[in-house]
């Protein structure tokens, strides 16, 4: 039996209690990616110190509090790690090593949680398969066909495969939620400004938050609870007091009113997730919620919205890869030819098409049609969602329209691919908390129930979320 | 609806400042033509009087005092950069 079916909690009092050691933990980690990283390809970098830092934990654990003390944690790789490599899953920072850690590897670090190593991600953030990974694809560890879903693919296949306890995502249009619903994991992406964004590599700002991928809603209360509240470093982040999630998790939902918009369950939402989802809501019901179909009618805008405002936001950030202060320098006459250079080398295929529609949008002559009617459209998907919280606690649907797909079925198209999106998209624009959470199995592959909530009100989408995984028998380890 | 052709693509990467060859100007073409189109559906929208998002949430402007504090190490960033020079980063000439 693996270690990790414990949980936060059980495993906090066994080290806590001498019963478990954290270089046991951390032994487990490493035994496990040894076993099956090699058909997952979920890590990027190993973490050579973990070993060493687990010894020194070892005789400290007993005088420790803090939940998190000794357990094994991966990192998406565009989160930045000091004197471990963050590529972002790009040729383009294939050597760039930090010089500081990102705000929430600081708050886990002080926490006593240990770092294992660096999850593979679709490069710059850029997908929903992880097939755009400049490095090696992730493998779904449901089915090794099938994609772990993107962009924070790694992060979820990881702890699917029990290679770590937990690890961290970003979500920036569905990017921790999707892979968590095609893995069987819980993800939640939280309000926008909840968590620092202080050392994530920015993709486009006013849309990323990082989040926790767990096998448990208790466990992802933990590290919420952890890598929350403000920081100076970032100026969106919220003033919210330090908050202990797993308070929340009361197991009783009566009367929680539920709101189930009837275009989360249109054209492309397959069956198979349509009667898994129905289920899941008629379990909440039993559990004394109450629950009403809605209307967010402006959901249909919200694909072409997100595209146009966050690739305009990406070809603004990521004009910071010059070649110049870091990352691939190309050889060339003039400087101008160095920055067209470096960039044609680095960047892969999707990230290119990215900058090149958000410069497009952004560009003298287009800005109104394109940047200026997306943000007005922003306006009004966001105010859906505001009229329907205003009646209601939780918002409830599937999280992804399929199962996860066989790897190389839908790379050539584009538009394909970012209908993938569509049923996370909307919660970014909006800003509000969302989390997946396992809802059954469709031809043996995960589907997961979307659970959205009010701003900085996600103590409640958790305890919907726990009610449910309580009622439903909760995570379960794929055959690998 | 033709929304895009080669010569504005070519002009667009300039501006991102990104070498493309034939072959790619031609692929993105057709893919950026194909993204517009979907995004023509925006138009459908009246958005008459509606104001842009510009921030999810109502955000007051973040004051802080302006104090020095420790920056990145120099050793630290020249480790980074692919060319340093005697405390510099090193680049091809600007001007002829």
């Amino acid at each position: 039996m693996s270690l990790f079916e414990h949980g936060v909690k059980k495993l906090h009092t066994l080290v806590k209690d001498g019963e478990v050691k954290v270089s046991e933990l951390v032994k487990e980690s490493f035994d496990r990616i040894d076993k099956v990283d090699g058909k997952i390809g979920a890590f990027l970098a190993l973490n050579e110190d973990a070993f060493e830092q687990a010894k020194r934990m070892d005789d400290l654990a007993k005088s420790e509090g803090n939940p998190l003390f000794g357990l094994p944690v991966g990192v998406k790789d565009n989160i930045v790690t000091k004197g471990m490599t963050t590529t972002c899953g790009s040729q383009f920072l294939s050597n760039f090593v930090p010089a500081h850690d990102a705000t929430v590897v600081e708050r886990l670090h002080e926490a006593g949680a240990v770092t294992i190593g660096k999850l593979n991600m679709d490069e710059f953030a850029m997908g929903s398969s992880n097939e755009n990974s400049s490095f090696k694809p992730v493998r779904n560890p449901w089915n090794t066909k099938h994609v772990p879903g993107g962009s924070s693919g790694g992060s979820a296949a990881a702890v699917a495969a029990g290679e770590v306890l937990f690890s961290l995502g970003s979500d920036t249009g569905g990017s921790i939620r999707q892979p968590a619903a095609y893995c069987g994991v819980v993800g939640m992406k939280p309000t926008y400004g909840l968590v620092s964004r202080f050392g994530l590599v920015a993709f486009a700002s006013s849309l990323d938050q990082i989040g926790p991928l767990t096998r448990t809603v208790e466990d992802n209360a933990y590290v919420l609870s952890a890598i929350a509240g403000h920081c100076d470093m970032d100026s969106t982040s919220a003033n919210v007091e330090p908050t202990d999630y797993t308070k929340a998790l009361t197991g009783d939902i009566k009367g929680l009113k539920i709101a189930v918009p009837k275009e989360y369950f249109g054209e492309g939402v397959t069956e198979g997730v349509k009667e898994n989802i129905r289920a899941a809501i008629a379990k909440l019901e039993s559990l004394g919620a109450t629950v009403d179909e809605v209307s967010l009618p402006h959901s249909k805008y919200a694909l072409a919205t997100y595209y146009l405002l966050a690739s305009s936001e990406a070809s603004a950030n990521l004009a910071r890869f010059d070649g110049i202060r870091y990352g691939v320098r190309a050889e060339a006459e003039n400087l101008e030819d160095v920055f067209k250079l470096s960039r044609a080398q680095g960047f892969g295929d999707e990230v290119k098409r990215r900058i090149m529609l958000g410069t497009y949008a952004l560009s003298s002559g287009y800005y109104d049609a394109y940047y200026k009617k997306a943000q007005q459209a922003r306006t009004l998907i966001k105010k859906d969602f505001d009229d329907v919280l205003s009646k209601y606690d939780v918002i409830v649907g599937p999280t992804a329209p399929s199962p996860a797909f066989a790897l190389g079925a839908q790379i050539d198209d584009p538009v394909t691919m970012y209908v993938n999106d569509i049923l996370t998209i909307p919660i970014n624009l909006a800003g509000v908390p969302a989390i997946s959470v396992p809802a059954g199995l469709v031809d043996g592959l995960p589907v997961g129930l979307q659970i959205i909530g009010k701003h900085f009100d996600e103590a409640t989408i958790l305890r919907a979320a726990h009610a449910f995984e309580l009622a439903t028998g909760g995570f379960q380890l794929p055959k690998l | 609806m033709a929304t895009i052709n080669e010569e504005q693509v070519r002009h667009v990467a300039h501006l991102a400042r990104l070498a493309v060859t034939d072959g790619e100007v031609k692929q993105f073409t057709e893919q950026l033509e194909k993204i517009l189109e979907f995004a023509e559906q925006l138009n459908e929208l009246d958005t008459t009087g509606v104001e842009p998002t510009t921030h999810v949430l109502d955000l007051k402007n973040v004051l802080r005092k302006d104090e020095v504090k420790p920056s990145l190490p120099r050793s630290e960033v020249e480790r980074l950069a692919p060319d340093w020079e005697d405390g510099q980063v090193r680049v091809p000439a600007v001007f002829e």
